[in-house]
């Protein structure tokens, strides 16, 4: 039947993570550090106020837009956090998922013709999701030397008058890396000299070891030109919940909830009010949280370096992206070799984007225990098979 | 005041006390010569007044009874309840003790091998003790949760895929 699917969906390359997700699924008594979701379990608090709306029989849909009291308490937690200011009846929508609202900014203002701009490495869905909208997708990459951070440099060379939208999303996935003021404010001057629009995803802004996160939005003449995008699915391990937002001018979200009510409706609403709850009063929960991801980040990073192996640090998400470079694999063969030899999965760099090539993805949102057994085991296969 | 870095580790030490200065610092970024002095320090200064399991007795069939004890006490001119307090934390049986707002003054929790033994204790060395007006026993009938562990049911297992973007 292949014949029916269209032809840039048949042209689409599937997720190289797919690839290794089967290969994992045979074997038995894998340690895998291949899980992008928190290892926690949604606060109690949180879980327990979407069982009481359940039980209250809230099952309906809410408004396109998502419930006010919601936007409302995240208009005010951004202002709080980020120093945003966006006006929760026009200028929020929540959304099924961060993923959905990527979906939407792409859908909204993309034009076949277009190209987008996407930092490499970075999460897997960018491309694709700009690609189905109709624009050519451009990969800016980043470097270890700078902390993978993204250069003006590097944008002005992929940059070319076809440039509509810039994806931004730090704290980075796969690196860990973050981007600060002074990192940002000189794409802000790019993005304002070539008139472009920003999708900031910042999903992973509360996992910042140090420092603290500064939004792009929050820059000087950035808040109209950003489409801000994150959720609940990192900062309160809430993955499965599905909910997540975006927020920006009111001609763009107007835009996009055009799409999203004749597409998802409304994001689930055992979820917003969940996720309601988790803004009221799961702070310390989140914050417990964080704190343990930093220590094991430090495990990581050390254990790593001990092998012999680069690393850099990062200093936000919940991963780390050693380089294996030293050993002459490439990512894939590495990622499958130590897969096959000390059982152990990590998501090979390239799944993430060309730039990819010589790193390992290892995601630390595992107990110190399974972390310590993993170290081992990759020490092992490090010492055996290359020496360093 | 403790410092910011100090709460951390305090707070890391509270949740699993077995961690050796070493792993306590490879995950803070304090120096492990740092960790050990301060827990000394702490140790010294009572701010860190023991190390114990939490232990779920029940699942050992060994035979445990314990009861929360109200007690109402009369304080006297010169005898408060800091005094009172401070013979009563001698009795080994005595687990917690606490001086409490509201209808009665001490609560105590108290573990014996039998309801006998606990009975005894209240009858012979609580209840005659001078100062002490009035005790209420309550037995414990089973423990749920202890010191911030939860002793009921399964352990939540996660289920996630083993490998997600």
């Amino acid at each position: 039947m292949n014949r029916y699917l269209a032809s840039h969906v048949a042209n689409m390359p599937p997720s190289g993570i797919r690839k290794f997700f089967d290969l994992v699924a045979t074997m038995k008594d894998v340690i895998s550090l291949g899980v992008g979701e928190p290892d926690f379990v949604t606060p109690w608090t949180v879980r327990e106020s979407g069982i009481f709306s359940l039980e209250q029989g809230q099952t309906m849909y809410t408004s396109n837009a998502g419930l006010y009291e919601l936007r409302e308490e995240l208009a005010h937690h951004l202002n709080i956090t980020m120093g945003l200011s966006y006006d929760p009846l026009k200028e929020i929508l929540i959304t099924t998922g961060a993923s959905e609202a990527v979906d939407l900014v792409m859908r909204a203002v993309i034009e076949p013709g277009n190209i987008v701009l996407v930092p490499d490495p970075s999460y897997v869905s960018y491309g694709p999701c700009a690609t189905l909208a109709g624009a050519s997708v451009r990969y800016v990459p980043t470097h270890a030397d700078e902390n993978f951070r993204l250069r003006v440099k590097d944008l002005a060379q992929a940059y070319s008058p076809e440039v509509k939208l810039l994806v931004l999303s730090y704290p980075n996935n796969p690196t860990g890396a973050i981007m600060q003021r002074e990192d940002l404010l000189p794409i802000a001057e790019f993005v304002k000299e070539h008139d472009l629009l920003v999708l900031a995803d910042d999903i992973y802004s509360d996992l910042t070891y140090e420092g603290t996160h500064t939004s792009f939005a929050s820059l000087p003449e950035m808040h109209d030109r950003t489409l801000f995008v994150s959720g609940f699915s990192k900062s309160y391990a809430m993955t499965g919940w599905r909910i997540g937002y975006v927020a920006g001018h009111p001609d763009l979200i107007s835009g996009m909830t055009k799409i999203h009510q004749y597409t998802m409706l409304c994001a689930p609403i055992t979820g917003q009010i969940a996720a309601l709850e988790a803004l009221r009063s799961a702070s310390e929960a989140k914050d417990e949280m964080v704190a343990a991801y930093d220590r094991r980040r430090r495990l990581m990073v050390h254990g790593f370096r001990s092998m012999g192996l680069d690393c850099f640090e990062p200093l936000g998400a919940f991963y780390v992206f050693p380089d294996i470079s030293k050993t002459k694999l490439s990512s894939e063969a590495f990622a499958e070799e130590l897969l096959n030899e000390e059982k152990v999965a990590v998501v090979p760099g390239t799944a993430f984007g060309p730039s990819g090539e010589g790193f390992i993805r290892c995601s630390y949102a595992y107990s110190l225990e399974q972390l310590e057994e993993a170290l081992q085991r990759i020490g092992r296969f490090v010492e055996r098979r290359f020496s360093l | 005041m403790l410092t910011p870095e100090d709460r951390k580790l305090l707070k890391i030490i509270a949740k699993d006390c077995r961690l050796t200065p070493e792993e306590l610092s490879l995950q803070t970024g304090l120096s492990a010569e740092y960790i050990k002095k301060r827990i000394k320090d702490w140790e010294k200064e009572k701010i860190i007044a023991g190390y114990q399991p939490v232990i779920n007795w029940e699942r050992t069939g060994e035979e445990k009874v314990s009861a929360l004890i109200e007690v109402r006490v009369l304080p006297q001119r010169g005898y408060g309840f800091d005094k009172i307090a401070k013979r009563l934390q001698k009795f080994p049986e005595i687990k917690s003790l606490m001086l409490m707002s509201g209808g009665y003054d001490l609560a105590l929790l108290i573990e014996g091998k039998t309801m006998q033994d606990v009975a005894l204790f209240v009858a012979e060395k609580l209840a005659p003790l001078e100062h002490i007006q009035s005790t209420a026993t309550h037995f414990v009938l089973r423990r749920y949760k202890q010191d911030g562990v939860e002793l009921l049911g399964e352990e939540e297992t996660l289920q996630r895929l083993v490998i997600s973007p």
